[in-house]
């Protein structure tokens, strides 16, 4: 009989499984539940799009590509990077073509850190850095963001985080839960912090597209910056592809020449029929996008708006597609609330803790649902509010 | 921002002043006024319902009728469609490019309600040279709404 706590890595036993798993397992087997929880587009891919992959099934376009990805996306992207954040990249050395910036995260941080090194994560955020840098052997160093900030990073928290071991900053921004961004002054600020140091930063801007009012400012494009980034974005909340699996890393030759030898191995090239779509996407779809945008714009307002008439605070967020209000006046913990609304109201969201500890005291609302379900939603968890 | 307020109400007559207002982020009484202007200037004609009647047992038939007309010196088409879009029977009239001039559609009861009303009422009007009838046999999309559509919801439910 194997003894299997033996032979597996503890580098990765130690990674706790999601504790608000159970939680989600439950809502899952009841009926009638309404959901603010998922993380993706409620839009179909627009039709362009997938014509776009259907044309290449039907030409027979089903072989590995390069490595790096199909010139001609490598190409459009490039020129897109340009075009919207004003950030060049060369096609030919300079963009990998991944799966998702999901693995563009974990390469990164695979190609970049190494035993003992810090990688500094603002929180709350998405939940993949931290497990990827212990996976890396890095040590993950939390920086918690504060509401009163408008959980934006600020300088002092970062030189207060950063020791002689620090190895790359995290910058996951517009922010998914807290729909912060961080504007072209905020990361002004930050990259003071930077200039004279050798930390890289890892820029996650896959929601770059969804900014609301302001336009999108990518680290990359900040003066002495670009040197020190690897910029991380995709196809999946922009263009409501999140089943394509597609995006992409960009960054200085000689770290994103590393990130490509572990893509080669671990993954060989990114979906053809996805790469296929893309490049229908980066030349055809602005007002596709957005059509999309004013639609979430529109949702967004309802939802905040709705929060703050029912009691529960909550400030504006300004990108992604999440208001996290804070549930603090009802003196209950993030988890006690989600569970609580689920049993009572059939309502779903998401605990804030889920995306680090300093999300205590809020919950995630994703507003990528019709209007009429936001509503539905925000009146149950009112009338939840008034029955305690 | 008309053109913003026509657009949500053309997608659900239902908002309320204060929805819209939230959600194009204006105030609630300008939402109020422009529509007022809206349905005085006549670019707001109603307010219905989309009704999947299949689902009733006392559902209605409906066909589109293609008819080609003379049209009359001075007139043109307007004094047929006008003719045409008073009877009750009539749920609209488009005039048309093409091989025919007027595309009409009409409810009944049955088919030969509908049958009884092309060749008593439609075919006799002096003007019309001949009408080509097409019974709807499903309707799967009506006023920009799915009506076969489950709607399920089949994403991750709490993908983070």
């Amino acid at each position: 009989m194997i003894d299997y706590s033996k032979v597996l890595s503890p580098k990765v036993t130690a990674i706790a499984p999601s504790g608000i798993r159970k939680f989600f397992d439950i809502a899952a087997t009841m009926d009638d539940v309404i959901s603010l929880g998922v993380g993706e587009p409620d839009f179909q891919t627009p039709w362009q799009i997938r014509k776009a992959g259907i044309n290449s099934l039907e030409k027979g376009k089903t072989k590995y590509t390069s490595n790096w990805g199909i010139g001609e996306l490598r190409e459009e992207i490039s020129h897109y990077l340009l075009r919207k954040y004003n950030i060049e990249y060369n096609p030919d050395n300079e963009i990998l073509v991944s799966v998702g910036g999901s693995e563009a995260i974990d390469a990164c941080i695979r190609a970049v850190v190494s035993v003992g090194d810090e990688v500094i994560i603002p929180q709350p955020s998405f939940v993949c850095y931290e497990p990827i840098t212990r996976l890396a052997g890095g040590t993950p160093v939390i920086i918690e963001t504060k509401a009163e900030n408008d959980f934006k990073l600020t300088p002092q928290q970062l030189k207060a985080a950063i020791t002689d071991k620090t190895k790359v900053l995290v910058l996951p921004y517009p922010c998914n839960p807290t729909g912060a961004i961080m504007e072209k002054q905020d990361l002004e600020a930050i990259a003071e912090v930077l200039r004279d140091t050798n930390i890289i930063v890892l820029s996650d801007e896959i929601y770059s597209e969804l900014t609301f009012g302001l336009k999108h400012t990518s680290f990359a494009s900040i003066n002495g910056m670009w040197e020190r980034t690897v910029t991380v974005n995709g196809f999946s909340k922009s263009f409501s592809m999140t089943g394509w699996r597609l995006g992409f890393a960009c960054g200085p030759k000689a770290i994103i020449e590393q990130i490509t030898k572990i893509h080669q191995f671990a993954i060989m090239c990114a979906p053809t029929t996805s790469q296929y779509a893309a490049i229908e996407a980066l030349k055809n779809c602005d007002e596709e996008v957005e059509r999309m945008v004013k639609e979430y714009d529109m949702r967004r307002r309802l939802m905040v708006s709705g929060f703050n008439k029912i009691g529960l605070e909550c400030r504006e967020p300004k990108g992604a597609f999440y208001a996290f209000p804070s549930i603090k006046s009802t003196g209950m913990t993030s988890e006690e609330f989600c569970e609580k609304l689920l049993y009572s109201k059939k309502v779903a969201v998401v605990p804030g803790t889920a995306f680090g500890d300093s999300g205590e005291g809020f919950i995630r609302a994703s507003y990528c649902y019709s209007t009429e379900h936001i509503k539905e939603a925000i009146n149950r968890i009112g009338e939840f509010l008034n029955d305690k | 921002m008309k053109y913003e307020i026509l657009k949500l109400l053309a997608k659900n007559a239902r908002y309320s002043a204060e929805e819209m207002a939230t959600m194009l982020g204006i105030e609630e009484n300008e939402v109020k006024e422009n529509i007022k202007v809206l349905e005085k200037d006549g670019l707001i004609r109603g307010y219905k319902t989309v009704v999947d009647w299949e689902k009733l047992d006392s559902a209605y038939v409906s066909a589109i009728i293609e008819i080609k007309v003379v049209p009359k010196a001075g007139l043109g088409f307007e004094e047929v469609a006008e003719k045409i879009m008073k009877y009750s029977e009539v749920e609209s009239v488009y005039l048309m490019s093409g091989v025919y001039d007027l595309n009409v559609v009409v409810k009944g009861k049955t088919l030969q309600d509908i049958a009884r009303f092309v060749a008593k009422e439609l075919s006799t009007i002096d003007t019309v040279t001949s009408t080509t009838t097409h019974f709807v046999l499903r309707r799967y999309k009506e006023m920009d709404v799915e009506l076969i559509s489950e709607n399920q919801d089949d994403r991750g439910q709490f993908w983070l």
